[in-house]
């Protein structure tokens, strides 16, 4: 008697974690909460949401209404306990579901279908009636064929007076949903491999710097194995304006003081070391860095020449005899519209600039602005070119840094999920049973079928089944 | 050549598509039905010269400032699916295929009249909403292989559930006996709500200079009309809307006769809606959420971050998989299952257009 109720209890939670009630109220119970989500900013400074919420409850009330939102969690909801809870739910309403009703498709699927009588045919939920003027035989061959030529293996089982023929197809298309909740399960085990066993975090690397370790936070490092090394930061902008065009970084990967691996990143374009993925997610100037200025020279007519200087250095076209010395620096210099004067519009490198005060040996020395992005400013009297190649070791590339040990299983279940949706959406599983009886005079035939998918589609396939194959057996029986 | 005149003419024979095929419902006479679909087609093939051009164009454009570029670089990344103005526009192709495909297949024009509206909402969208139809170079962010093939599907699939929306929503007028009862009552309310904003972002196009239009959704959302300064000029707004969507409830259903008329069924207008959902569901799941997951990985080594638009997007294919569950296992049939496709479509738009116009005041997410 106890033990009866005890299985009854479990018999009725196992079939509520299995009812399609629960998967239905967990779905909108995600759905609601997502939606509030998006409209409270994440993880967000509690000023920002106090604003937002003063608009709603006004600005006496709003503070309190916010802690009492912080306490349930939803200034960081994803991640909160309750929200949590409904994926774990949500998971196993997925997997108890899926196991309860596997053996039965199962079943399904391996019970070998049996032929049917013209009376249980009658009673499925797709049949249709003829009468036909012609032997049993021709009857039967005329369906075999108009059912082969939709691509059906026909069985046949003879009664007395009677033929009945039984086919299916897409039998195994019923187990694909059950793939695509695997697949959603996949997904999450994904999702928690990379948590448990990879990481993300951050690095600033200044320009000619080198790590061995990235940041998970601003006191916490995790240690990488190996050195990168970022040797130079630079932004690319389209021409006529200030739209970036690209991001890039060359890094290069140290290991036991050898060069393994150097590569130009770029936003997706990443370098991948060990399963540890270095993203370009952003840059930025040094506060109070002195750099270097890149510059390539060529005399009129003559070989291009690299040459590093610092602030207030000179140097020598070669073979002109014209000296030249770094004269000043705007990191984003243009003119401006009202005064017509030279000014630096933002702190960082948008439009770097040059001034070199060229002192040619007749004495008659000059100041020249030479921008980095326009290199014809670089030209000067004689022919000879001066071309600002970079400021160097004054900005920082940000890098992303991560390893996802998981993602590998997500990309699977993704393509699985994939595959399995389209199965399970165009793939239907379907039966046709064919009853052929009577006597000399008139055959009766009566058509059925079941299918778990579109059932208009499925009784127009039929109905072109059946015109085919009657429209064979009237020519047959005018010859 | 210039796509924007081609554009112009599918814009214009979609618009006038649907007032055919509304005339065509009304006086049910096949010769304007007929036309209504020539229409239909001509601008179809319009739009699709006009997008073919503009790729073009944007191969050009994208080859003149990466003159490396290998063909297939400069073909992916000039694919004209980049910015608000080009994945509206192929909203509309996409739509307008999946209402002529469906023409052929059912041999029934009534449809049209519930799907061209959509399209020519999403037309006079373009317009009032200011966004900019230039070609653009192609922020890093975007520079990925994932661009084309991400957003060519989920729109696939978003017309889809537009499609959805169209049949739900005529379906729900066929079956509805009386006003009162609670489906066609949510159905006409959102149909109305839909009006109610486009006619509203139109005042405030109206009301806006030049300039100021392309900021309209981000600083000027109704703020001629239902989010005025002015209390009188808020209040009035609010009073006709509200008369308004009251209107759109009390007379909507005189579109039933109309519809029982036609030889469409509400069989078959239940079917196209399901299939709808059936061929937009695989294709949001595949384009719009993996597709979109692996290329935020490959950009900046995070799958899912939560934010609001892959969230938003979370919450569309929540309603979907529910309308799924509810119908085939749950045994929930007809008009609630045709509500649960009304309110996916309202989630599609707002993971599309909400997120990145409404949400951006509140994220630094989304500009378009």
């Amino acid at each position: 008697m106890e033990n009866k109720e005890k299985k009854d209890i479990f018999e009725s939670i196992w079939h509520f974690l299995a009812s399609v009630q629960l998967a239905i109220i967990v779905l909108i119970t995600l759905a609601i909460s997502s939606i509030i989500g998006t409209f409270v900013e994440q993880k967000a400074e509690p000023a920002q949401n106090i604003a937002l919420l003063a608009k709603f409850f006004g600005d006496s009330a709003a503070p309190s209404v916010y802690n009492v939102f912080a306490k349930l969690g939803f200034m960081d909801m994803y991640g909160s306990w309750w929200f949590t809870t409904f994926l774990v739910i949500f998971s196993i309403n997925l997997i108890v579901c899926s196991i309860d009703r596997f053996p039965k498709t199962w079943r399904f699927i391996k019970t070998p279908q049996k032929p049917m009588s013209g009376s249980a045919i009658k009673s499925l939920p797709i049949k249709k009636e003829l009468t036909f003027k012609a032997g049993i035989n021709t009857i039967k061959d005329e369906f075999m064929n108009s059912l082969k030529a939709s691509k059906y293996h026909v069985s046949e089982a003879t009664e007395e007076n009677s033929v009945r023929l039984y086919t299916q197809k897409g039998k195994y298309a019923r187990l694909a949903v059950y793939v695509v909740h695997l697949s959603i399960i996949l997904i999450f085990i994904g999702a928690i491999i990379g948590i448990r066993f990879g990481f993300k975090g951050y690095l600033n690397l200044p320009e000619g710097s080198t790590s061995n370790v990235l940041y998970e936070s601003q006191t916490k490092s995790i240690p990488l194995g190996f050195y990168v090394k970022c040797n130079w930061y630079d932004t690319q902008y389209y021409e006529g304006g200030d739209m970036p065009k690209e991001f890039q970084s060359e890094l290069v990967i140290i290991e036991d003081g050898k060069e393994v691996l150097k590569k130009v990143i770029e936003v997706n374009d990443p370098l991948t070391y060990k399963g540890i993925t270095f993203f370009q997610s952003n840059y930025g100037m040094m506060p109070n860095a002195v750099g270097q200025f890149v510059l390539d020279i060529t005399p009129a007519g003559r070989q291009e020449k690299r040459i590093w200087l610092r602030f207030g250095e000179t140097f020598e076209i070669p073979g002109t005899g014209i000296k030249g010395r770094i004269h000043d620096f705007s990191p984003a210099l243009t003119r401006d519209r009202n005064t017509g004067r030279l000014i630096t519009y933002s702190d960082n490198m948008v439009n770097p600039a040059v001034a070199i005060e060229f002192m040619p040996p007749d004495g008659n020395n000059y100041v020249g602005w030479i921008l980095k992005r326009y290199p014809e400013t670089g030209i000067i009297p004689g022919g000879h070119s001066v071309k600002f190649v970079d400021y160097w070791g004054v900005e920082y590339t940000g890098l992303q840094v991560s390893k996802d040990p998981g993602v590998w299983l997500i990309y699977l279940a993704s393509i699985l999920m994939g595959i399995s949706l389209y199965i399970c959406f165009f793939i239907s599983s379907k039966k046709i049973w064919v009853d052929i009886s009577g006597d000399k005079k008139t055959v009766s035939v009566v058509v059925g079928g079941t299918t778990n998918r579109s059932r208009l589609n499925f009784e127009r396939e039929i109905d072109q089944i059946l015109a085919h194959a009657s429209h064979a057996i009237e020519g047959r029986s005018n010859k | 050549m210039n796509s924007s005149v081609f554009f112009d003419i599918s814009a214009g024979a979609y618009i006038a598509a649907m007032i055919t095929y509304v005339i065509y419902l009304v006086i049910r006479n096949g010769t304007v039905g007929l036309v209504a679909s020539g229409i239909t087609i001509f601008g179809f093939v319009s739009q699709t010269a006009a997008l073919i051009i503009r790729w073009i164009n944007s191969y050009d454009f994208w080859m003149s400032s990466h003159p490396m570029s290998g063909f297939m670089e400069a073909l992916l990344r000039g694919a004209p699916l980049r910015n608000l103005y080009e994945s509206l526009i192929f909203f509309v192709w996409s739509i307008i295929l999946g209402h002529i495909l469906i023409e052929f297949k059912y041999k029934n024009r009534s449809l049209g009249a519930f799907v061209t509206p959509i399209a020519a909402m999403a037309l006079l969208f373009i317009d009032i909403s200011g966004t900019s139809k230039e070609i653009q170079p192609l922020i890093p962010a975007l520079q990925s292989n994932w661009l084309l093939f991400h957003v060519l599907l989920s729109f696939l699939g978003y017309a889809a559930f537009g499609v959805s929306f169209g049949a739900a929503a005529a379906y729900l007028i066929m079956v509805t006996e009386s006003k009162k009862e609670i489906p066609y009552i949510i159905g006409s309310v959102i149909t109305g709500i839909f009006i109610v904003v486009l006619v509203g972002m139109g005042i405030d196009f109206l009301s806006l200079s030049a300039a100021e239009r392309a900021q309209l959704i981000q600083s000027h959302f109704l703020r001629a009309s239902l989010r005025s300064a002015s209390g009188g000029v808020a209040a009035v707004s609010w009073v006709v809307s509200i008369a308004f969507i009251f209107v759109v409830w009390q007379f909507g259903l005189g579109l039933k006769k109309v519809l029982g008329g036609l030889n469409l069924t509400h069989t078959m207008l239940d079917e196209i809606e399901y299939k709808s959902i059936a061929v937009g569901f695989p294709l949001f799941t595949i384009g719009g959420l993996i597709m979109g997951a692996i290329w935020a990985n490959s950009a900046w080594g995070k799958y899912w971050t939560w934010d609001p638009k892959e969230t938003w997007s979370l919450i569309t294919w929540f309603v979907y998989a529910l309308y799924l569950h509810a119908r085939f296992v749950g045994g929930w049939r007809g008009k609630r299952v045709a509500i649960l496709a009304l309110i996916g479509f309202v989630a599609v738009i707002f993971t599309y257009l909400g997120v990145n116009l409404v949400l951006s005041g509140l994220h630094s997410y989304g500009s378009g």
